[in-house]
């Protein structure tokens, strides 16, 4: 009989010979890791808490590659979650091509999907966290969501975010915090709110007449005999890296001195012992974070999609990083005593979609959700002969189809798109549907400009989306990805100053270098300014894709990483 | 779950606007300030006294939401008695086309040196605010804010 790793090795070794996705490799991967291994956990102390975050309206499984580029600069350099592939396994003490291999690296992706098959899917979720809190009791869980739950399916931008309201409710998580919900705008978040059953925090939010909080920051909960203080942290730069004339009276930033106050009031004056941040703020920002700010005993980081296998700890504070799109589910138990967390045991629970049986009430809720919109999702436009992804520091497969799409209906020299990290993969040899592309595009200011730029203009944009990336320090940092350029092609240096990183753009019809004082035609989508006008980007992507049929790599970009 | 922008509507309407202290003015030449230029307006007001650091604390985003209008706070820690007090605070920046922005001034009975407006900034820049005390010495503080374009956030 096969041992469990031979047949991985044997299902890998198998991979390419195998076309399409059949159920030899999906009875496999049944074998490798079942919904007991997930769960398998040694319970400890009296609280546990589950984490998500990020899912982006990612109702039901699909592929997602972690990056195969993710640089730290400054402090962060090769510190969890700098590292990639081979790096990352060697660092954890992880084995090439087992289930950890293929949820948290980009090693070996398409062999190992096919392997192991899609992840996430929120019956799945369900499913899990409805095993621990019958295992552990409800009056000991505490489920909290990071944000970013809202949006980033056509579903989710059809029912203007009613449809994740509604599958939330029922999840039932304790809390939420949020970013992308802002995108709604302040009038429809409003309305959202009102019909959660759960409360929605933000603790740095404030109005910007007043500087009044315009949310709770701060809910208590009794688990395990303990009281806990669940602190929500929106993401910072909400107005400057998304529109701010969507919510013109919200005013957002970081706010240590507050959140300070907030921890010592929970402590001080309404007795918490434990003190949890639910943090949209992103890895980097919390760890420096963590180090600036007394009290806090756990951040649940969220924004930056990084999943860790293990928490990081940060003086007396531990960090967890749950990844995104529904690809875990984070487990901390904890053992608190005197106000402190004196042990804890933790878990990153891969879900993968084909090892989990889905709960049956969750299943029929999505498929209710889905049900008006099942047709044109499930249209198939195209297939790829390559792997397609979006994740990573620079353009990914993804984007280049994006960006040749944008140059081509537009007919423009130059096209960018924003360095978004949500958005599925796909394996090669995939069929393209329509549900795939709204991944990549779907929000409410998806429209596809047309400007002319002169070349000047285009080197402080890039200097200034390189800095929020790369600036080493993390407070000035926003979280996204470098834009992705189309027609031009540019090196970086990423640790050089603001100003200094860009070089060499060049001009890739002609190879000539980019002229700081002529003008490019430019085409772009996703602009923060109101009133932009074009046609919504999937449209353009779309049409591109059922023109092509067959996706074998667009050639349209080039970035070049330099080390100064 | 109800947001609490309900019941401060209800109390404030849509809300005014807060009154900035002593603003000078931003109009001048075309030409920007520099990190020269602020030391020479500093120089300025401290002659040949040495400047320290501490006691004064500028608050600032890290990055502004809106260049227009970027709110700024400055505190200095002091008994605010007769015998000890802050006197003066002056608020510079190294990229607007002047380097002053503006000065509050306090006597004793303001109770607390603290004061708060909000300044418009051209682009990213160091922002720095200087405090004078009673007894001849000054404090400087000095924090970076980003003007950026935008756009782009994960």
């Amino acid at each position: 009989m096969l041992t469990r790793r031979e047949l991985l090795q044997v299902a890998v070794a198998a991979a390419p010979l195998l076309v399409g996705f059949g159920n030899v490799t999906r009875a496999l991967a049944r074998q490798r890791l079942g919904q007991e291994d997930i769960l398998r956990f040694e319970p400890l102390g009296q609280v546990t808490i589950l984490h998500i975050t990020d899912i982006h309206a990612q109702l039901v499984p699909l592929y997602f590659r972690e990056p195969s580029v993710n640089i730290g600069v400054g402090e962060a350099a090769g510190r969890p979650p700098h590292l990639t592939g081979r790096d990352f396994l060697a660092h954890f003490g992880l084995e090439a091509g087992s289930p950890e291999a293929y949820m948290l690296t980009s090693e070996d992706f398409d062999a190992l999907a096919r392997a192991y098959g899609k992840v996430g899917g929120l019956d799945r979720i369900a499913t899990l966290v409805e095993a621990v809190r019958a295992e552990r009791g409800e009056d000991r869980v505490l489920l909290l969501d990071g944000g970013d739950t809202w949006q980033g399916s056509w579903t989710a931008l059809r029912t203007r975010g009613e449809d994740m309201v509604r599958a939330m409710n029922l999840l039932r998580p304790d809390a939420m915090t949020a970013h992308w919900e802002f995108t709604y705008g302040a009038e429809r978040v409003e309305e959202l709110i009102g019909m959660l059953e759960f409360p929605f925090l933000a603790q740095n939010v404030r109005d910007t007449d007043w500087e009044e909080p315009v949310f709770d920051g701060v809910a208590y909960f009794e688990r395990g005999g303990v009281k806990v203080a669940v602190i929500g942290q929106a993401f910072p730069y909400t107005p400057v890296a998304n529109p701010r004339w969507m919510i013109p009276q919200w005013s957002f930033g970081i706010r240590e001195e507050e959140l300070q106050a907030l921890v010592r009031e929970a402590r001080e004056q309404e007795g918490a012992e434990l003190v949890v941040l639910l943090s949209h703020n992103g890895f980097d920002v919390d760890h420096k974070l963590a180090s600036r700010v007394e009290g806090i005993d756990v951040i649940l980081t969220g924004h930056t999609h990084d999943a860790m296998p293990r928490p990081m700890k940060v003086g007396n504070t531990l960090l967890v990083a749950t990844g995104s799109h529904g690809k875990f589910v984070s487990r901390l138990d904890l053992r608190v005593e005197g106000g402190r967390v004196v042990d804890y045991a933790y878990k990153l629970m891969p879900v993968l979609a084909d090892a989990i049986v889905p709960h049956p009430e969750m299943a029929k809720t999505v498929t209710e959700l889905r049900a008006p919109y099942a047709a044109e999702l499930s249209e198939v436009v195209g297939e790829t002969e390559i792997t397609l992804y979006r994740r990573g520091n620079f353009n990914g497969t993804m984007d280049d189809v994006i960006l040749a799409a944008l140059l081509e209906r537009r007919e423009a020299e130059i096209a960018l798109s924003p360095g978004f990290r949500w958005g599925a993969s796909l394996p090669s040899g995939a069929p393209i549907d329509r549900e795939f592309v709204y991944t990549h595009t779907a929000m409410t200011y998806p429209q596809v400009y047309r400007i002319e730029m002169t070349g000047a203009q285009l080197k402080t944009v890039m200097e200034d989306v390189a800095d929020n990336l790369f600036n080493p320090d993390p407070y000035y940092q926003q979280g996204g990805d470098m834009v992705r350029v189309g027609g031009m092609g540019y090196r970086i240096d990423p640790t050089a100053p603001m100003g200094r990183r860009i070089i060499d753009m060049t001009l890739l019809a002609t190879g000539e270098p980019v002229d700081p004082d002529r003008k490019y035609v430019v085409a772009g989508w996703a602009s923060v300014n109101p009133d932009v006008e074009g046609p919504p980007v999937w449209e353009l992507v779309l049409d591109y894709i059922r023109d092509r049929r067959v996706l074998g790599g667009e050639k349209v970009s080039r970035v070049e990483l330099v080390r100064g | 779950m109800q947001t609490r922008i309900g019941r401060r509507r209800l109390l404030f309407g849509t809300g005014g606007v807060v009154a900035g202290l002593g603003l000078a003015g931003l109009a001048g030449g075309s030409a920007r300030a520099d990190a020269a230029a602020v030391e020479a307006k500093i120089k300025e007001i401290v002659g040949d006294r040495t400047v320290q650091e501490g006691r004064i604390t500028l608050d600032a985003p890290e990055i502004a939401e809106n260049g227009n209008t970027v709110p700024v706070s400055v505190s200095v820690d002091s008994p605010m008695t007769a015998d000890d007090h802050v006197q003066r605070v002056h608020v510079f920046a190294d990229g607007n086309p002047r380097p002053d922005v503006c000065t509050f001034h306090f006597t004793p009975k303001n109770g607390e040196a603290w004061a708060s407006t909000r300044i418009r900034l051209a682009k990213t820049q160091k922002v720095y605010a200087l405090a004078e005390m009673s007894d001849g010495s000054v404090y400087l503080t000095s924090r970076e804010v980003k003007v950026t374009i935008g756009g782009c956030g994960g």
